[in-house]
């Protein structure tokens, strides 16, 4: 099995299109570091004229930790296409280039080969997630600097201060994967139903546009289903970033607001993937491979 | 003698195409087993199934004596392929795709074994080059090499010659002759084109719409002194069964239609055609097809052809 | 907004009783003075607290330093602060500037169980943000326990204060600043924020009627040590 992975890595990262991914992301949040960076003052302004009229917020706002944040509030939405990009290929791209029906002559069981394959592309996916850190995170803290993290949230604003931070961070990354896995395993269980990979590709970004859509759109009607769509699920990493109070409306430093709600999220998404990567699995051995 | 390859009542439907129907046949050891048929005529579908890349609707498969379903990875690791085009990872180079092909073969061969592997089929000195570059023939040839790479038994070739120049298709032909006569090596090899098995085949096997039309070995197929007669008559049914129950039962082929099959020695011919008589079977045709390229080129270049006999 | 907190003690002890010229109060507001101006300077820790419906911080350490006649600085060790909008942009300087207050007497009041004058302080300059500063004054202990002040652009807020080690010195313990919070509400497509959140509501309406609070704790009080003019800088 890890002959196998190791094989799938291999192919992978001597992709060119592998590499699309992560020169997005660093060139947009090299952008974002460029533009912050230069005129960093009036982006705060801009995002602070809604609370201005009632309280002041001083301090270095604009931090790695600020930054990491807008950088990941922006990003995550759109990270998902770049996993598309290489996950959706995965069974796809390679009944498109004829070497599938050659894989599959070889003496591997298709559930040990699938999983394989899955497994390469959630490896894939966390290499990104770290690359997303190491560019959104540790290169801002250096360029940035560190201190509190002042959140303005629907209902509320939340200041972090800065040694309660990081730890959030690594969790948020590891939802982050978590999500992320989900949006690998449907588009892998898409990656099967297709010759080449711009059909997978497209199906699986509709369907997150889609729900993402209705996650986000405020109409009672639709709120009755968010909690069944797996996107709602997918923004939990910020719940990291909320912070209990107590009696006396002191925020508890070390606390997480609704420890209950990531639970329940990551255990949705959980079953997503496990279901999406079962279905594929089980159409996968009945298949008829004819590319 | 055991065969390698047994296929019974093997059958596979899509939709409502019936692609393979009803067929049966075996493989023996140092057989170059040659698969004829028209385009569409079920070869691709047939050797996808030997290979598990296609579920059979039903019948059974069994390769060294074993149950393919149950037996799957067993076989397939002494099972070597090229499957029509010879699609590698265009993205790596010839020596990275033997390596890795040769892993999941599941050996772990030495550098040296590799190179000697490309140098066989000519590829030593484009060994670092990505297949981007290659040229039909060099994917064709580095497809052999992956399929050879980890020793196989049993080698299966779909459309080997497929898009290749008349050098490249002579380099083939030698190599499966090498493989049979020097190595031992038990090799199917499918095409549309009679030329290519002819030269080639020990046994070979014909069909068409998914149906076997003959098996048999190509020394009796190729003989020219057999010939194949196609029988007309006013009663084609109650010809057929006065046929079996006379001494030419043995010769019977098939009956397509209103047409009945038979192989006769040359010599045979006048007899037959007194007995016909005897046996007052109404002929209305009795035409010799001099070669098994004749009777090929009827059954499957134009269905026209045979369908003029149904008429 | 502790700018503001220090600059009230500053103006309710420094130059505003010269030049008070209401009746009676007077004398007790230069008594209150008096008794503040032993204090030449003092660095102290702090620890504050904000107590906003809708702000969820936690407890920070502050240092304040203080020097005569005005000065004030309140230091964190980096950091954020949230601080409220009307503390700090009530200028006490324009106050101190034109000092120009007429000081009536308004009663008696008790502020936690301890009897209380109240003062009201009116600026007597109409262009003045301060409307009204009503001041709760502990004529025994000459000390302000309590003040509201009124202004123009930024409501109503008020100061208490209690004593305990340096109730010698005039120097509080702890201040508690309170002001009217607006509303603040964003559009979740802002924040990107896509969960139902019926519950937090709940949560949100018990503590939305509060009003906003800061409170500073003061401790380790060093008085009349000196404090370099660097600090203030």
């Amino acid at each position: 099995m890890w002959t196998l992975i190791q094989i799938e890595l291999f192919k992978i990262f001597r992709r060119p299109r592998t590499y699309i991914a992560f020169a997005a992301i660093t060139g947009l949040i090299g952008i974002i570091q460029f533009g912050l960076k230069l005129d960093g003052d009036s982006y705060v302004e801009f995002m602070m004229r809604d609370i201005n009229s009632s309280i002041t917020v001083e301090g270095k706002i604009l931090n790695g930790y600020q930054v990491c944040y807008i950088v990941l509030q922006i990003l995550l939405v759109h990270v998902p296409l770049l996993i598309a990009l290489v996950a959706a290929d995965m069974i796809s791209g390679e009944a498109n280039m004829g070497t599938l029906r050659l894989m599959l002559t070889k003496p591997i069981s298709r559930t040990r080969f699938l999983l394989a394959k899955f497994l390469a592309t959630v490896a894939y996916t966390l290499l990104l997630l770290i690359w997303l850190a190491v560019m959104a995170l540790f290169v801002n803290m250096l360029i940035f600097g560190t201190d509190d993290l002042f959140l303005m949230k629907s209902q509320y604003v939340v200041l972090l201060k800065e040694n309660d931070i990081f730890w959030r961070y690594v969790w948020a990354f590891g939802f982050a994967a978590l999500a992320m896995t989900t949006v690998a395993s449907l588009g892998f269980l898409f990656s099967l139903f297709a010759e080449n990979s711009i059909g997978p590709i497209v199906a699986t970004m509709s369907v997150i546009i889609f729900f993402t859509i209705l996650s986000t759109l405020n109409i009672p009607i639709f709120n009755a289903i968010k909690p069944f769509l797996f996107t709602t699920h997918m923004i939990g990493w910020k719940e990291f970033f909320d912070i209990r109070v107590n009696e006396a409306n002191e925020a508890i430093v070390g606390s997480i607001q609704n420890p209950d709600r990531i639970l329940r999220s990551a255990i949705v998404l959980v079953v997503h993937i496990v279901g999406f990567v079962t279905a594929a699995i089980w159409m996968f051995r009945k298949k008829d491979i004819l590319s | 003698m055991q065969p390698i390859v047994n296929v019974t009542g093997l059958t596979k439907q899509f939709n409502n195409l019936t692609a393979v129907q009803d067929l049966s046949f075996s493989v023996y050891e140092g057989d170059v087993y040659g698969f004829l048929g028209q385009n569409g005529a079920g070869k691709s579908t047939t050797i996808r199934m030997l290979l598990s890349l296609i579920r059979p609707g039903s019948g059974k498969i069994e390769i060294f004596g074993r149950d393919l379903q149950h037996y799957r990875n067993e076989i397939l690791t002494q099972v070597g392929a090229v499957i029509e085009k010879p699609d590698v990872y265009k993205y790596l180079s010839a020596y990275e795709n033997l390596k890795l092909f040769a892993r999941l073969s599941g050996i772990r061969a030495t550098d040296t074994r590799l190179m000697e592997q490309l140098e066989q089929v000519g590829l030593a000195g484009r060994a670092k080059d990505t297949v981007k570059t290659f040229s039909q023939g060099m994917k064709q040839r580095l497809g052999i090499a992956i399929a050879l790479v980890h020793d196989p038994k049993l080698i299966i070739l779909d459309e080997p010659t497929n898009g290749l120049d008349p050098q490249g298709i002579a380099d083939i032909r030698n190599l499966i002759l090498h493989l049979s006569r020097d190595l031992k090596k038990t090799v199917i090899v499918s095409s549309h084109l009679l030329s290519e098995i002819e030269q080639v085949a020990t046994r070979v096997l014909i069909i068409d719409k998914g149906k076997k039309i003959v098996e048999g070995s190509a020394q009796e197929l190729f003989d020219p002194s057999q010939t194949l007669v196609a029988l007309q008559t006013l009663n084609h049914t109650g010809a057929w069964q006065k046929l079996q129950n006379s001494k030419w039962s043995e010769n019977l082929q098939q009956q397509r239609g209103m047409v009945i099959l038979l192989k006769l020695d040359r010599d045979q011919i006048p007899q037959f055609h007194r007995d016909l008589v005897a046996m007052d079977i109404e002929l209305v045709s009795l035409e010799p097809r001099h070669s098994l390229e004749d009777y090929f080129l009827q059954v499957t270049s134009g269905n026209q052809h045979v369908d003029t006999y149904t008429d | 907004m502790f700018r503001s907190i220090s600059y009230f003690l500053v103006v309710v002890a420094g130059s505003l009783s010269l030049t008070v010229q209401a009746q009676d109060m007077t004398g007790l507001i230069s008594k209150v003075k008096a008794k503040l101006d032993q204090v030449n300077d003092y660095e102290a820790d702090g620890r504050m607290k904000t107590d906003v419906a809708f702000i969820k911080a936690p407890v920070g350490k502050v240092k304040v330093y203080y020097k005569k006649p005005n000065k004030f600085r309140l230091k964190k060790d980096g950091g954020i602060s949230l601080l409220p909008r009307g503390g700090v942009s009530v200028n006490m300087n324009s106050i101190i500037a034109t000092a120009d207050f007429i000081a009536l007497a308004a009663g008696e009041a008790s502020v936690g169980g301890t009897k209380t004058k109240v003062v009201k302080l009116l600026p007597a300059n109409e262009s003045n943000d301060i409307v009204l500063t009503t001041m709760y004054i502990d004529e025994a202990n000459l000390l302000v326990r309590k003040a509201v002040t009124t202004t123009k652009e930024n409501g109503t807020y008020e100061i208490e204060m209690s004593y305990g080690q340096f109730s010698n010195y005039g120097l509080p313990d702890k201040v508690v600043f309170s002001f009217n919070t607006k509303d603040y509400k964003l559009p979740k497509g802002i924040t990107l924020e896509f969960d139902d959140t019926e519950k937090e509501l709940t949560e949100a309406e018990k503590i939305r009627n509060k009003k906003g609070r800061v409170e500073i704790s003061y401790s380790n009080y060093v008085v009349n040590k000196g404090v370099p003019d660097s600090v203030f800088k």
